[in-house]
């Protein structure tokens, strides 16, 4: 079995129907870019997998145990998925280091002092060791975005969601998220990213997903959908994105 | 348990209410004027003027409300101007919101651009003519809302007045209880005429604030 | 007013002070009820499902309808009007913090949302618990962007305790009064008395305040808010 399984996910919003029947695997180690365009049920579908949301209908796993049960404890299953959210959401009122930490403390139940040495070792991770004092107000989006992936590899996350974690962010900024991320990917994390930064899609993703109207309308490796797409919707949607983003993503 | 009110009771407790709100739209308006005069003594002039108003505001929000009646009920008589109980009722009341008022007006004065006042001189307008014509009519809808929580408050604060023998609704409320010895019940019915007359006039304003609002133009909270 | 007037008041001095620090017992007693209740009623008007919500609103808009003095009146003597030995301490602390908690729900209703559901959403996200999130990310932030409006609370209550006096606690306006009933001269430098020792505090309470938000103040990011009277 994949590390993770969605089978015919459902979720409606009043009488908008923004998932319409997902299914998808993710393997161990394995990196998927969503792509698609906006308000099609993309950042819905991240948030259901560690029902941040609660879906309508629909059932997930995550290495074998199913997300979806009442009886799982959702708990312990977000404390293995990491989640990096589009604008960051450090914690206002901590440091760098204690955003790291916190999880680790609270959810863990790390020791303080094991936690902050390992929340250090993180921040390292991301680059930012000399921030580590440094409260979200005084980082630059870039860095709050590093310190974010950080906080969520902190708790040794079996799948780090990503919810489009560059667009909030300055030109000039995405560059440093993208290389933590494809760091990350080549260093054998699971990963489902939700992005439009396609460079990085071609970089590092095992598939593409392109997502429509709450359905998927096509998947496979980039070379395939960049080059030779089945659908040609997708076709359209690629081009246009490539467009407006610009080749390197 | 058992309750009793008797309805009988209701009359009086009329006049009382009666007397609360006349108390409370005196001292309110005496409160607005003054408060408003503090606001400009404070905003718009230096020296022993905004001083003085200053000194003023900061006294009369820093000390006890019910320590300022009394001081203008039995202070001034200690000093051979006796006051009836109605007038150093409004005068110490009024004095006082006076003080909250002249904070809110500041602030909705000062929320005002400072590109208006520009906009207006600019077109060959005086300071006063540019604070009457263009700042003000803004500013007052922005103190609108504060100015609702003031009313409600001192509506609500009317009632230590019994203590230096006004029968107001709590004064009336009070002879009543002692008289029957039925504190309970009679003042459970104060409390909700209070609660009525609070959502009453509550609405009221914020009607008010819906007629008289300009598109654009923020709220002061 | 002649020497021996004055000389009278300055021996009231000290009588004042130890009525004084009734007002400050009041004040304390009041402020703690009136916290913890408020952040609770604010937590259930956030948090909870409709019922209890509404149930809280309905809370916080009686308490905040009925005026100070009526409250007072109503606890004390209508607890014992059906003899319920309440002595007018603990009345003045219940009527007084229960009308100060629907004030403070509402301060801490505004921080906590506020804060936002974001907040919430990525202390869920690494694990946390609602009550865990609300423990340790929501209520740090929501406390801190309490302060100013909170102060507001503080000066409004402080002055509100004489209002003690009333259901008989002897506290400094009381103890005014009596030292004005024996000799009428005295009134106005009494009760002026009074009200410079209510300056004092206000000002110690809101410099103690403002240390307190500096001390805890996020650096870089910026929260004041302007208040109004409570």
């Amino acid at each position: 079995m994949a590390l993770l399984v969605v089978e015919d996910l459902h979720k409606r919003y009043g009488r908008e129907e923004v998932l319409r029947g997902i299914s998808l695997e993710l393997e161990k180690g394995e990196t998927k870019v969503i792509i698609g365009p906006s308000g099609t049920g993309k950042s819905t579908l991240l948030r259901c997998i560690n029902r941040l949301t609660e879906p309508d209908r629909g059932r997930i796993w995550l290495d074998g145990v199913e997300v979806t049960s009442p009886r799982t404890n959702i708990y312990r299953i977000r404390s293995q998925i990491g989640f990096v959210f589009q604008d960051f959401n450090l914690f206002t009122h901590l440091t760098a280091l204690d955003n790291v930490a916190l999880g680790l403390i609270r959810v863990k139940r790390v020791p303080k002092r094991e936690a902050r040495e390992r929340a250090l070792r993180e921040l390292e991770r991301v680059g930012l060791a000399d921030k580590a004092d440094a409260y979200p107000a005084q980082l630059s989006g870039g860095q709050q975005q590093r310190v974010s992936i950080a906080r969520a590899l902190a708790m040794d996350p079996k799948l780090i969601l990503f919810d489009e974690p560059t667009s909030a962010l300055d030109p000039e900024l995405i560059g440093e998220v993208l290389e933590v991320m494809i760091e990350l990917a080549e260093g054998g994390m699971t990963m489902l990213v939700v992005t439009h930064e396609m460079g990085f899609a071609r970089a590092v993703a095992d598939e593409i997903i392109f997502m429509e109207h709450g359905v998927i309308v096509e998947q496979g490796p980039p070379e395939v959908l960049f080059t030779n797409p089945r659908v040609p919707r997708t076709a359209e949607f690629l081009r246009k994105i490539t467009e407006f983003y610009g080749k390197s993503g | 348990m058992n309750l009793l009110f008797k309805w009988e009771w209701l009359p009086d407790l009329g006049k009382g209410l009666t007397l609360t709100v006349e108390l409370t739209a005196a001292c309110i308006s005496i409160g607005a004027v003054l408060g408003f005069l503090l606001a400009v003594a404070r905003i718009y002039t230096r020296g022993p003027l905004y001083w003085l108003a200053s000194a003023y505001v900061q006294f009369f929000r820093g000390t006890p409300l019910l320590v300022q009646l009394f001081m203008v009920h039995f202070g001034l008589a200690g000093l051979g101007l006796r006051l009836t109980p109605l007038l150093s009722g409004i005068i110490a009341m009024g004095l006082n919101t006076a003080a909250y008022q002249a904070e809110y007006f500041r602030g909705a004065i000062q929320a005002v651009k400072r590109g208006q006042t520009l906009a207006a001189l600019s077109l060959g307008m005086t300071r006063w003519q540019a604070i009457l014509y263009v700042v003000l009519p803004q500013a007052l809808r922005l103190v609108l809302p504060a100015w609702s929580n003031e009313l409600v408050y001192m509506l609500k604060y009317t009632s230590i007045v019994y203590l230096i023998g006004l029968p107001d609704l709590t004064g009336v409320g009070r002879t009543i209880a002692s008289r029957n010895f039925r504190f309970f019940e009679v003042y459970a019915v104060v409390a909700l005429i209070y609660l009525a007359l609070v959502l009453l006039v509550t609405m009221a304003l914020r009607g008010l604030e819906r007629r008289i609002r300009v598109p654009g133009l923020g709220t002061a909270r | 007013m002649s020497l021996s007037d004055w000389n009278t008041l300055v021996q009231g001095v000290p009588t004042l002070l130890s009525g004084l620090w009734v007002n400050v017992q009041i004040l304390l007693g009041l402020i703690a009820l009136g916290f913890v209740l408020g952040i609770l009623i604010a937590l259930v008007q956030v948090y909870s499902p409709k019922v209890p919500a509404a149930l809280a609103v309905g809370y916080e808009w009686f308490f905040r309808g009925v005026p100070e003095m009526v409250l007072l009146l109503l606890i004390y003597f209508g607890l014992r009007q059906f003899h319920v030995p309440i002595t007018p301490f603990i009345a003045a602390v219940i009527a007084l913090g229960l009308r100060s908690s629907a004030y403070q729900s509402q301060i801490f209703r505004g921080a906590i949302q506020a804060v936002g559901e974001r907040q919430m959403q990525a202390a869920l996200s690494i694990g946390m618990t609602r009550l865990q999130a609300i423990r340790y990310v929501i209520l740090p932030q929501a406390l801190r962007l309490s302060i100013p409006p909170w102060s507001n609370e503080f000066s409004s209550v402080l002055k509100d305790t004489t209002l003690a006096s009333a259901i008989g606690v002897i506290e400094v306006f009381r103890k005014a009064r009596f030292i004005v009933g024996r000799n009428y001269a005295l009134a106005l430098p009494a009760f002026m008395l009074v009200a410079l020792f209510f300056l004092v505090l206000t000002y110690l309470g809101n410099w103690l305040l403002g240390v307190l938000e500096r001390r805890y103040r996020i650096p870089g990011f910026e929260m004041r808010g302007a208040g109004e009277r409570f």
